[in-house]
């Protein structure tokens, strides 16, 4: 293994073990994806021969891709980790969704409300999430652990200072703490990590003729009947993947030949776009991501 | 460009061979261009992307200072709120990428209020870039950031004479430069120090030598990155391996997982816990992918040891041969992070390794200007102080000096109330405390006196404005505290300016001096085994911080008896107040002298939402919360 990823995979193993000796009742944020699959990897390799000492948490939007959910399935049974999913029911009541309410509301209800009622339901005290630190701007200014109030928020100014790897791993009754083991990784780190030590990631990542609809300059699939078709669009069948897996109308596909790892592999190294341009959540505005990381989001 | 050629060049963006990696830090004041050069990094490493820089280039134009240029800073400087002011204010990380290595950079704000951010980017640090201004020269913030560098460890030190366009590219500026940095570091005990003129905006130096220094023959900025040596120090340092989790899946297995911190061990050696001394041999190495022959420096592994020893989350194991301090005083260098000062005397918790402990800054040796290097004499630090304290351990604690091991010789203090992250300290030496010996080969001691009374002897001290109801509450409480059978005292002004303090006066001086005779007193009656309630205004933070300093850990439970001034001026029982406001009472608290509230007291009683009785009831719950005076009131 490249020197690098020996220690990236080090550093990370050290920050679950750290979570799992400090934590009553830490939980491990699972939202399928790719970051998600190595995440996975990693907490088997940390608590080796033991199991993972925590549960899995998949806050469902219900607007996954159908292989997603399968390949949810098929992982748990797998690794045998513990799954739990959360579903936010009162947005289902309402009928939220990203076509008939736009992905900002779709997101913030589904998904940021969705995970306070799953974090205040098990009262979890820690929460993994898979964020990078080269993903994004505000990011990059994150903690690895990071701390949440009683009403989750994240307080960008008054984070505490982390120095050396002594994390403040110091919360009361109610406060919480969000920890990012992913944090020094780059995009082209998991890549790299996942075809060296052969993860199973979501087919969609892999390049293949799937139906899909131009949208805003972006590949959408049409996964279901739930995308309704403008006047005079058809779907056309393209050879197309994913470099970043969300809710499947708001997750822009690319056109690619990549279908197996080298070949993505190669691709990401020769990408001259960053992965979130994939995600409209996103592109509102630079500092949207803030926004929704301090009313509660991963 | 063809397709062909456009994958050649950026694959080799990736990093080859063994691919290591560095980590840096970068360093400047405010205009001296810190975030503009890591954003020209990324960008001469290619790993801004099209769909970034189509952004950069829309917010250049909105936030840039620039002009018609890309604002490279604008790259890094994250959040909304430093872009509105145009400053960075918090540490960010950056990664880019070159054939040779990949890179971790730390961006780290320069001024002085953030001297903690700076000391958190450089505590993970290997080489630190300080930047200066060619037009400004050598400022006191730049010997301020090489202080604290050299104070995190970081031994390689990048001098990026920076907007030297702005100075028509004159050696002559350099070298002045140049001079006058050397002569302020020779103690820093740096060593490396590269200076080279740059230019961050136009690019200068950055990635390969500019036409306009022909008079600099070194290296580029990147090259140097690419190639500088990085010491060795942890790997090469004796083994220390901090246990982080008991790996207990089944009763056939029990390991101990953790990463290792200094040294290299191999399965089959013998191996020491520090604490207790106690030997025993490394029987294998396990990791998930198969067992290693050995291990070293920054491998997160599980051992399995040939007996069953008492080993925990905290202990360190070590080579027999070279074992790490073990003791429970130490000197350290201590940057203060917290808007709380902090107050000798008090209890924190220290983490060190994968221990935590509580600990005590019993003194200040002396602060350290940051600016001049001179030292001067504390009683208290203030957010961002750099000084030298003596802190003791509530037990043993293994650890090395940070000068030779930055693994087991660094720590946090956190705050035990609010649990934030008061301090980063840095281990110098240990304390071997001039126990007296023969105080503890007297057969009867403190604990024997208060185990025939079934309680920990506590001073629980009542602080609050006149009137404001100590005495009336602390009566409650002992009256409770009697009622269950426990050996209580009461001391206040009443009984001790009567006898003990009948010389004492009022002027500031006689007040303190009341303060310590009081303090004194209590920590006689402690010795003798009995909980203590003291009702004192006891204005001082630092008088208070006194009686507690003087105590063991956990022995001063320090209540606030919060009444607003309005609300004791209206109840004024005794009508002193009223001759206050008249002027007739001279340094009246509250009136005429200052009341400082605690900062983090152990209790805070709020009058006017309950009474007395209720309040009562709440500190008596403390001490059961806290197994002071026994769960058990009925039948201790």
């Amino acid at each position: 293994m490249h020197a690098h990823l020996k220690r990236l995979e080090a550093e990370s193993i050290a920050i679950m073990r750290e979570v799992a000796a400090e934590f009553s009742n830490p939980v491990m944020l699972y939202s399928i994806g790719k970051d998600s699959s190595v995440m996975v990897h990693l907490a088997m390799k940390a608590f080796y021969p033991s199991k993972p000492p925590f549960p899995f948490l998949h806050v469902d939007t219900t607007w996954k891709f159908r292989e997603m959910i399968a390949f949810r399935g098929e992982m748990a049974k797998k690794y045998g980790f513990d799954l739990l999913v959360h579903i936010n029911e009162d947005g289902v009541r309402q009928g939220i969704g990203p076509v008939s309410h736009g992905s900002s509301v779709h997101t913030t209800v589904m998904k940021t409300e969705g995970l306070k009622q799953a974090l205040d339901k098990w009262q979890f005290d820690a929460a993994f999430g898979g964020a990078r630190r080269d993903e994004e701007k505000s990011r990059a200014k994150e903690r690895i652990f990071s701390f949440r109030n009683s009403s989750h928020a994240w307080d960008p100014r008054g984070q505490r200072p982390e120095l050396w790897n002594l994390f403040n791993t110091r919360v009361r009754q109610g406060e919480s703490i969000r920890v990012f083991p992913l944090s020094n990784w780059t995009e082209l780190d998991i890549w790299q990590y996942i075809l060296e030590e052969q993860i199973p990631i979501v087919p969609l990542y892999f390049a293949k003729e799937r139906p899909v609809v131009k949208r805003a300059g972006t590949w959408i699939m049409v996964d279901d009947e739930r995308l309704p078709l403008e006047p005079g669009e058809t779907p056309e069948m393209l050879k197309v993947r994913f470099r970043t897996l969300g809710c499947y109308p708001l997750t822009g596909a690319i056109e690619s030949e990549a279908d197996n790892l080298e070949a993505i592999v190669e691709e990401m190294m020769i990408a001259r776009t960053s992965e979130r341009q994939g995600r409209l959540i996103d592109s509102d505005e630079s500092a949207s991501m803030e926004k929704k990381k301090r009313e509660g989001y991963f | 460009m063809d397709a062909a050629l456009a994958t050649k060049t950026v694959l080799s963006a990736a990093p080859a061979g063994d691919g290591n990696l560095l980590r840096f830090i970068t360093c400047g004041s405010v205009d001296d261009g810190k975030s503009t050069l890591i954003g020209r990094l990324l960008y001469e490493s290619k790993t801004i992307f099209e769909d970034q820089l189509t952004t950069l280039t829309k917010d250049s134009k909105k936030h840039g200072t620039t002009g018609e240029d890309v604002d490279f800073a604008l790259l890094v400087d994250g959040l909304e709120a430093e872009r509105e002011q145009g400053i960075t204010i918090d540490v960010a990380y950056r990664f880019f990428a070159t054939p040779k290595r990949s890179f971790i950079v730390a961006d780290t704000p320069g001024h002085e209020q953030y001297t903690r951010n700076m000391a958190t980017g450089a505590s993970s640090a290997d080489l630190a870039i300080l930047l200066v201004d060619a037009r400004k020269g050598v400022l006191v913030q730049t010997k301020r950031h090489a202080f604290i560098c050299s104070l995190l460890g970081v031994k390689n030190v990048v001098l990026a004479i920076n907007k030297i366009d702005l100075a028509e590219y004159d050696e002559k500026v350099f070298q002045r430069i140049v001079a006058d940095f050397s002569a302020f570091a020779t103690n820093l005990g740096f060593t490396s120090i590269l200076p080279i003129p740059l230019s961050a905006r136009f690019g200068d130096n950055v990635t390969t030598l500019s036409d306009r220094t022909p008079w600099y023959r070194g290296k580029s900025l990147i090259e140097h990155l690419e190639s500088v040596e990085i010491g060795r120090d942890l790997a090469s340092a004796p083994f220390r391996f901090p246990v982080q989790w008991v790996n207990r899946p089944n009763l056939d297995f029990r390991g101990f997982s953790g990463t290792i911190a200094s040294g290299r061990v191999r399965a089959g050696q013998d191996i020491t816990v520090a604490a207790s001394g106690r030997t025993t041999r490394l029987t294998r190495i396990v990791t998930a992918d198969g067992d290693l022959d050995e291990a070293g420096a920054g491998d997160a592994v599980t051992f399995v040891l040939a007996e069953e020893v008492d080993i925990a989350r905290g202990d360190v194991l070590t080579e027999p041969k070279s074992r790490p301090e073990v003791a429970d005083g130490l000197s350290a260098h201590v940057i203060w992070m917290s808007e709380t000062r902090l107050q000798p005397g008090r209890s924190y918790l220290m983490r060190i390794g994968t221990r935590w402990v509580p600990a005590t800054v019993s003194a200040i040796s002396h602060a350290i200007d940051v600016n001049t290097l001179e030292e001067r004499q504390a009683d208290h630090l203030a957010l961002n102080e750099i000084a030298v304290c003596e802190i003791q351990t509530a037990t043993p604690i293994a650890f090395d000096s940070y000068a030779d091991n930055r693994g087991t010789g660094a720590f946090i203090l956190v705050d035990r109330t609010t649990n934030e992250t008061a301090a980063a300290g840095m281990v110098i030496r240990s304390l071997r405390r001039a126990t007296n010996v023969h105080r503890e080969d007297l057969a009867l001691d403190k604990a024997a006196r208060a185990g025939i009374k079934y309680q920990k002897p506590v001073v629980l001290w009542f602080t609050g404005l006149s009137g404001s109801g100590k005495s009336t509450i602390a009566r409650l409480v002992e009256k409770k505290l009697h009622a269950a059978g426990h050996h209580t005292y009461m001391l206040d002004g009443d009984n001790l300016r009567h006898g003990l303090n009948s010389d004492l006066g009022f002027s500031e001086a006689e007040r303190t001096e009341n303060i310590r005779r009081a303090g004194e007193v209590a920590k006689l009656f402690v010795d003798a085994g009995v909980i203590v309630l003291c009702s004192f205004i006891s204005p001082l933070r630092t008088e208070r911080a006194f009686v507690r300093s003087i105590l063991d850990e956990d022995e001063f439970v320090e209540i606030f008896v919060d009444t607003p001034l309005e609300e004791c001026e209206k109840r004024d029982v005794k009508g002193l107040y009223k001759r206050a406001r008249a002027g007739d009472i001279p340094q009246f608290t509250g009136i005429s002298s200052p009341y400082e509230a605690p900062a983090a007291p152990e209790l805070t009683l709020p009058t006017l939402q309950e009474d007395a009785e209720e309040l009562a009831d709440r500190v008596l719950e403390h001490l059961r919360d806290r197994a002071i005076a026994g769960g058990n009131w009925a039948s201790p």
